[in-house]
């Protein structure tokens, strides 16, 4: 099949509004926050090195993880076509979004359809992505965020952070009050003890659970041969809405899919290990369309593209697109660790939402992100699925614009050092013009170092000495032996 | 077997006592090390920042330069993995000199079969193993258990060593604060071990840490591993 245009790019929160650099300053600048960070991602870390190192066959398990999600994205349009067949077999209705705002769209006309003005929701990154929660509320519907951390940041007006843990840029003080000012149900003498906290939104979403006749979920796997869908959590939450409600409503992205039902053995191993550093995770829910007399009864698919199709159309980044969202790669992330989430102004942050979010809206409006990494290489070592994120940014550093200056001594350089006699003559000069410069420092001081430079020379010698040429070359040793 | 020594551009100019070192290191061991002067610069600051096409003359000089030799040797991780990790995906032509590229220790260990080089260091080390090297090349424990046989040498271990420094080539100037955060944390945990000297792979990661531990006046000496392994006790 072939496309007589370029596949379209994608909308909702997935765009940096501030560069990276600049969007970090904040949470560098914040030690409470850069505490919290610290904290939480080497809690996850460590759990996530036990039960993985625990598994004798798990670089087994990575390999199957990276081929089946390879043999995805090679028969997509076929393998989604088997999904929406046995889908709708089974008694669901499967829509097509080509982007964020038909996504919503088509769940907001749903959810009036249903008479409903308000829904209940499980966790969901492909929600968050097409801002679901916003269109909603502009159409007069509440939605109720039910995952704990989710519902912190909905309750503190905030976005999340994290895509496993989206609340980890808060501590549980911080929790305690925004309980305390946006729940209106909570204790007044609410403690920060966890399971007070976690008691007061159990309380507090007891009630939604109970009154809301339609719920909206995403899927962590959707099944071709079978028309299954799967959602993985821990609280339980999620089952709540999967099963109460009489409408189901699921936004899931088109790279979701798996072929067989049987490929669930590999991820239902590869996912909860990586991601919250457990054997298992507490809750698996599995529904294929309507079972009559138990569960929701109207069950609706939207399927999502919203830039998928462009990413799937590049060879090298396609495998952003095998992503399971366990978040591995940010608790491992020292980058991550230090700018926070937000800095990436998308719902997708950390090594894998700087390759992933310049893929779905095109590099030139995410153009910072490929940038936001040492290439330090930790992210690719921890994917349960091996995408390898440094090649990948590499290879969308060659797409991003280059400021002129940079990309002009860049070709100067390269004009320099691709010449054996002009490298050797810039060295001599180098040497040359900073040799007396540093002789006298090191008279003076004892170091050959720089302290301060103008910039742009500046952005180094601000937190760091910058070592001068030495008196005498390399090459120029070696020509005097 | 004919031996060259790529010393690496930021080496020719601003750390020569690297490449000094590595001459004597094999020289001691009996081996015979040319020095090609035609080499330049392995491309990685360019291929990695986005300008391959502007590293491609590199890859394609080092191919011409280096291709006649048995092994070539590199004091440096990071541009040992750009060859032998990016040069056969850029310039296929360069699979062949690229297998033949190993970092110094991978040389020592692996091709020579030396892990005690006759050394004697009398000072209180910790290693950093940098980030390309542990990663992409995977030395593993071979610059330690090289360290290891060096006599008069404390190694004391340092905490969260597999983390990055925050240098990233181009990522310290482009993302300087995020940057500086991690080099704030690296400098706090080299001086927690109490050593007097860090050791790595990688002279652009001591620059930056190096430059850190300096700004700070924190009397930690930041040199290439090789420095050490070339130090016999008697004065050069």
């Amino acid at each position: 099949m072939s496309h007589p245009v370029a596949p379209a790019t994608g909308g909702g929160r997935i765009r940096t509004p501030l560069p990276f650099p600049t969007a970090a300053k904040p949470a560098v600048a914040d030690p409470q926050l850069r505490a919290n960070l610290h904290r939480a991602t080497r809690t996850i870390r460590a759990k996530r090195a036990r039960v993985v190192d625990e598994v004798p066959d798990w670089e087994a398990l990575r390999d199957a993880g990276s081929a089946i999600k390879a043999d995805v994205q090679r028969r997509l349009p076929e393998l989604l076509e088997q999904f929406e067949a046995s889908a709708t077999a089974a008694g669901a209705t499967v829509h097509w979004a080509r982007d964020a705002a038909e996504a919503c769209r088509i769940v907001v006309a749903l959810t009036r359809a249903a008479g409903a003005d308000e829904v209940v929701k499980v966790k969901s990154m492909a929600t968050q992505e097409i801002e679901l929660n916003e269109a909603l509320e502009a159409a007069g519907i509440a939605a109720y965020e039910t995952d704990l951390a989710e519902l912190i940041v909905q309750l503190g007006e905030d976005a999340p952070s994290h895509i496993l843990v989206p609340a980890i840029h808060y501590n549980r003080a911080q929790i305690r009050e925004i309980f305390q000012r946006r729940m209106p149900d909570a204790p007044a003498d609410l403690s920060d003890e966890p399971a007070a906290l976690a008691e007061a939104a159990r309380v507090h979403l007891r009630r939604r659970f109970l009154s809301a006749r339609v719920a909206v979920s995403g899927a962590n796997f959707a099944v071709a041969d079978t028309g299954t869908l799967v959602v993985v959590e821990s609280e339980g939450n999620g089952r709540m809405c999967l099963t109460l409600p009489e409408t189901l409503i699921s936004v899931v992205g088109v790279e979701k899919l798996l072929p067989t039902f049987t490929d669930l053995e590999v991820f239902l191993q590869l996912l909860p290990r990586s991601s919250t550093g457990e054997r298992m995770n507490p809750y698996t829910s599995m529904w294929t369309g309507v079972t009559p007399g138990d569960g929701p009864q109207t069950v609706h698919i939207v399927l999502v593209d919203n830039g998928r199709s462009a990413v799937l159309a590049d060879p090298v980044g396609r495998p952003a697109l095998s992503c399971i969202r366990c978040s591995a790669c940010l608790n491992v992330c020292p980058v991550y660790e230090r700018a926070g989430g937000h800095a990436y102004g998308s719902v997708y942050p950390g090594p894998i939402g700087a390759i992933l979010s310049p893929q779905l809206t095109g590099v030139a409006d995410n153009a910072s992100l490929p940038y936001a990494s040492t290439l330090c290489g930790a992210c690719y070592d921890v994917c349960p699925v091996k995408i390898n994120i440094p090649e990948i940014l590499v290879h969308l550093r060659q797409q991003a614009p280059h400021p002129p200056a940079e990309r002009a001594t860049m070709r100067l350089l390269s004009w320099v050092m691709r010449s054996p006699r002009r490298w050797a003559a810039a060295l001599r000069l180098a040497r040359a013009g900073a040799g007396p410069l540093g002789a006298y420092r090191q008279r003076r001081t004892g170091v050959r170092t720089l302290r301060r430079l103008p910039w742009p020379a500046s952005a180094w010698t601000r937190s760091r000495d910058l070592p001068l040429p030495a008196p005498q070359t390399f090459r120029e040793w070696w020509g005097k032996q | 077997m004919r031996i060259a020594l790529f010393i690496t551009c930021v080496n020719d100019l601003a750390f020569p006592a690297t490449g000094i070192a590595v001459t004597r290191i094999l020289r001691r061991l009996g081996h015979t090390v040319d020095f090609p002067a035609d080499q330049t610069c392995c491309g990685q600051m360019h291929a990695n920042t986005g300008y391959r096409a502007e590293a491609l003359p590199m890859v394609r000089n080092y191919v011409d330069v280096f291709d006649s030799y048995d092994a070539i040797v590199a004091p440096s991780g990071s541009c040992t993995a750009m060859i032998r990790d990016q040069y056969p995906r850029l310039h296929p032509p360069a699979t062949s000199v690229a297998a033949r590229t190993y970092e110094l220790s991978e040389l020592l260990v692996d091709v020579l079969g030396v892990t005690d080089v006759g050394a004697e260091f009398p000072e209180t080390v910790t290693y950093h193993p940098t980030c390309h090297g542990l990663r992409m090349l995977r030395l593993g424990d071979r610059p330690l258990t090289l360290l290891r046989q060096v006599r008069g040498i404390k190694l004391v271990e340092l905490g969260d060593a597999e983390e990055c420094c925050g240098f990233g080539g181009t990522f310290a100037v482009k993302n300087p604060d995020v940057s500086t955060a991690m080099l704030t944390d690296k400098c706090a945990r080299v001086r927690d071990t109490g050593a007097r000297v860090l050791a790595a792979a990688d002279n652009s990661c001591l620059a930056h840490i190096g430059g850190g531990l300096d700004r700070h006046r924190s009397g930690v000496r930041a040199v290439h591993y090789a420095e050490i392994l070339a130090e016999t006790g008697a004065s050069s």
